[in-house]
């Protein structure tokens, strides 16, 4: 690991200020991906700022609209025992429930995990080409091993997916992230777009400013109806999904879906849901047109079908 | 660049000061010399330097000593020692959890925290009505305790002496 400067952070906007300002600086919180990630010098930051123990990040709030408020370092074991989420929320519950192992789910937090970066492979080997670790450089996954990478929303220069199980049931309940800048100022973004496909340049994740602190993720009220994640992967447990999907269905067979493991992030196309009464198969093609396979991952598309098909079944029995 | 924090581990206050890149793990194992808890895959893939920090289990190898400051923290030395062994570490040994050792420590510290989790309410991917309080059962078990890699499969002895231990304590 790099040497770096360690501090902690006194105030959200402070935070915020301190990484703006200082070259290399980053935040922290649960460090269970970014020091994995130090510890092969894939990120080699100078400075990390300890937001862990920032005060009053750490609560989950109902909103006066009827929706929760969910600090960024209510850690992912907490947020799935809330008896709120597990009541109106219950795919959030699942889907954090169906992530890593218990001491990582103790760790894990609201924002990191959203944050958290791709599993390919390559990614993580300095010794292959990546255009995500290093611009330019090439991809190795694109005609290399290619079994976990994306189908849609990749591009000619990088395949990887979004690894997050958390971030397909917050993009499913249409969860806002809220930010403060260096300048104090305080921003509200869509999950929708805080991710951001990767075009021409794989290294830049998301639209964050630098130095840009999420604070908290707020849920709209619940909307009803039954919850599912279904998560298909190469274990029962303790793996990275293959493909997921995430579902509300309502009584009257209308509802909203969305995936993971499918793509550079969690895979919602609003114009699918309205198929969902059609069955699985009408969803599925709206949900994966243009979808771009390799010999090797092509196995995703009839198993996000497959799974929508039972998942469907659960609910309408 | 260095640091000066203080650990409360298994009781005990220690001052250190160490290089801000020492892991949690390392600083037990290597400063204070607690070598119980093990360096498996170094990466929380493994759960061999799982121990309790707050009330809550961790891997001690993904956290950051620095993080920790003013923290207490139990590790496998502090649950038990010989002649005077925690319920959970006299399990094992009854029922054989395990073969050549080296992934134990982590997975007793796990086990002991997972059953506090179920008294805790806290639900898991295998709990059927989340809306019900968490229970306990073998299959709860299989999967709160996945975090814990065994390469010997001692899995069902593990198994065993979980369901013994919470048992016991009930
Ligand atoms: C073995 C293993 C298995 C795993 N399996 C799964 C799985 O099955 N499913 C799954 O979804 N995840 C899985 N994970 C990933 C895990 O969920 C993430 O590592 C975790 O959620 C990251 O959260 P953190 O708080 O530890 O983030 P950190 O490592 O602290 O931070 C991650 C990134 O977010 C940034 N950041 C953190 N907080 C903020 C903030 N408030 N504002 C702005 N930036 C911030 C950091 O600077 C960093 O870039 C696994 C991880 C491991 C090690
Ligand atoms: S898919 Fe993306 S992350 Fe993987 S090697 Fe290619 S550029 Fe890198």
């Amino acid at each position: 690991m790099r040497t770096f400067d360690y501090e902690r952070a006194t105030s959200p906007a402070a935070a915020a200020a301190r990484v703006a300002g200082t070259p290399g600086a980053r935040f922290i919180a649960g460090g269970t991906n970014l020091l994995d990630l130090m510890k092969l010098e894939i990120e080699t930051p100078a400075h990390l700022v300890d937001i862990s123990r920032l005060a009053g990040l750490d609560r989950i709030e109902e909103t006066p609209e009827g929706g929760l408020r969910i600090g960024a370092l209510v850690r992912n074991s907490d947020l799935a025992a809330d008896r709120r989420v597990r009541r109106d929320y219950a795919v959030l519950a699942r889907a954090l429930l169906a992530g890593a192992s218990g001491q990582l789910r103790n760790k894990a937090t609201t924002a990191g995990n959203l944050l958290q970066r791709t599993r390919c492979p390559y990614f993580y080997d300095g010794n292959q080409p990546c255009n995500k670790r290093m611009a330019g450089s090439g991809c190795a996954a694109i005609g290399g091993f290619s079994r976990n990478h994306a189908v849609v929303g990749a591009s000619e220069v990088c395949i990887a997916t979004h690894p997050s199980d958390m971030a397909v049931a917050m993009r499913l309940l249409d969860a806002i992230v809220e930010t403060v800048r260096a300048d104090g100022s305080t921003h509200a973004i869509p999950v929708a777009t805080l991710l951001t496909l990767p075009g021409d340049t794989p290294h830049v994740e998301h639209g964050l400013e630098p130095g840009e602190l999420i604070t908290a993720v707020t849920l709209p009220p619940p909307i009803g109806g039954t919850h599912v994640y279904r998560k298909v992967r190469d274990r029962s447990s303790y793996a990275f999904a293959l493909i997921a999907v995430g579902m509300v269905v309502q009584e009257d067979g209308s509802g909203r879906v969305a995936l993971g493991g499918v793509a550079p992030r969690p895979w919602r196309v609003e114009d699918a849901d309205a198929l969902l009464p059609r069955g699985a198969r009408a969803t599925v093609e709206a949900l994966l047109t243009g979808a771009k396979t390799t010999s090797e991952n092509a196995f995703k598309l009839p198993l996000v079908e497959r799974t929508l098909v039972s998942a469907l079944a659960e609910v309408r029995p | 660049m260095r640091h000066s924090l203080a650990l409360t581990v298994n009781g005990q206050d220690h001052a250190l000061e160490l290089d801000t890149r020492t892991t949690l793990l390392d600083a037990l194992r290597e400063h204070l010399h607690l070598t119980g808890a093990k360096k498996g895959c170094d990466h929380g893939q493994c759960g061999a330097c799982t121990v309790i920090v707050e009330g809550r289990r961790i891997n001690s190898c993904l956290t950051l000593a620095v993080m920790h400051d003013g923290d207490a923290i139990t590790t496998i030395e502090g649950l038990g020692a010989p002649g005077d062994l925690h319920p959970m570490q006299a399990a094992f040994i009854k029922h054989d959890g395990y073969q050549c050792g080296y992934c134990t420590p982590g997975q007793i510290c796990s086990a002991v925290a997972a059953l506090d989790e179920i008294r805790a309410d806290m639900p898991s991917h295998v709990s059927p009505d989340l809306d019900a309080p968490a229970t306990f059962s073998g299959e709860e078990i299989r999967e709160r305790m996945s975090g814990n890699l065994c390469r010997c499969g001692a899995y069902s002895n593990i198994v065993d002496a979980i369901t013994d231990a919470a048992e016991e304590r009930v």
